[in-house]
């Protein structure tokens, strides 16, 4: 009975979050459509609800698969980590700049290493991570388990503050508390 | 006008540059997983730069959260795309190139 209950809570509440996205999301697209040639009327508006429920209806148990934890603390400490990833995209792009123009070597190499990180959202934001930063790209995790990475380094520096280092694990594994 | 129409196509230089460098890397490194390297990174920030560079050109409207949305698109997909191409080769076994290798 109580996990009935329960079930009907969590769907409410996927299908709710799922409308507010969909609806903020045609709202910013089309809003110029929308509003510049005269203040929304109600037929308009009508329509992005019409579409915004049909997109609702048939796409809410991948939108929101299940009822995350601590959400906001997630999203708080994921502001800053994005910032970080700006900074090291850049970074990235100076460093192969360098290796084509020939100022650092390349001497590429295939690594693999563990890590503490296991949900699939933290092992793909680290993932993108590795290839967004400086002089590795990932080749595949080949074991979501136990966190097992294969990495394809571009040389030994880079490889290196992977495994020896480690300060984007520990960053991932902060933000998304599987340290 | 004149000081956002400098800014923006400063933007865009930088941006195109960037995406130069990714090509003659692409035709400079020794084998796939390195050209791979080239192009994936350099890509990246090349976007970002001329998306910039269109932000400032048009001013603060609706199309800026456009190009915004772009912007976060491609941070997500361009890793994604880099990292099928990666797999597809290291599974079908494309040789790694060592230092010291014949050029592939």
């Amino acid at each position: 009975m109580e996990m009935t209950e329960m079930k009907d809570e969590n769907r409410k509440f996927k299908i709710v979050l799922t409308f507010c996205v969909m609806f903020i999301f045609w709202l910013l697209l089309s809003a110029w459509t929308v509003y510049l040639p005269e203040p929304y009327d109600f037929s308009k508006v009508s329509r992005g609800v019409l579409v915004a429920l049909i997109v609702t209806f048939l796409t809410y148990e991948i939108f929101v698969p299940c009822r995350g934890k601590d959400v906001l603390l997630k999203t708080q400490r994921f502001i800053p980590y994005v910032g970080w990833e700006l900074w090291q995209i850049y970074l990235a792009t100076v460093d192969v700049a360098k290796r084509v123009y020939g100022i650092l070597e390349v001497d590429p190499q295939i690594i693999e290493f563990d890590t503490t990180l296991r949900s699939d959202f933290a092992l793909v934001t680290f993932a993108d991570s590795i290839t967004l930063t400086p002089g590795t790209v990932t080749v595949d995790i080949s074991d979501p388990e136990r966190g097992r990475f294969i990495v394809h380094a571009i040389a030994k520096g880079p490889a290196d503050s992977l495994t020896v280092d480690q300060t984007m694990q520990k960053k991932v594994g902060y933000v998304f508390m599987e340290e | 006008m004149l000081a956002i129409d400098i800014i923006a196509t400063m933007f865009l230089a930088a941006g195109t540059f960037i995406m130069i460098t990714g090509t003659v890397g692409l035709l400079k490194f020794p084998d796939f997983y390195t050209r791979i390297h080239a192009t994936g990174k350099c890509d990246t920030l090349g976007q970002i730069m001329i998306i910039v560079g269109c932000m400032i050109y048009e001013g603060f409207t609706f199309i800026t959260i456009k190009l915004l949305l772009v912007t976060a698109f491609y941070l997500l997909a361009g890793p994604a795309s880099t990292h099928a191409l990666m797999k597809a080769a290291y599974v079908t076994g494309v040789p790694v190139w060592k230092k010291g290798d014949k050029r592939m």
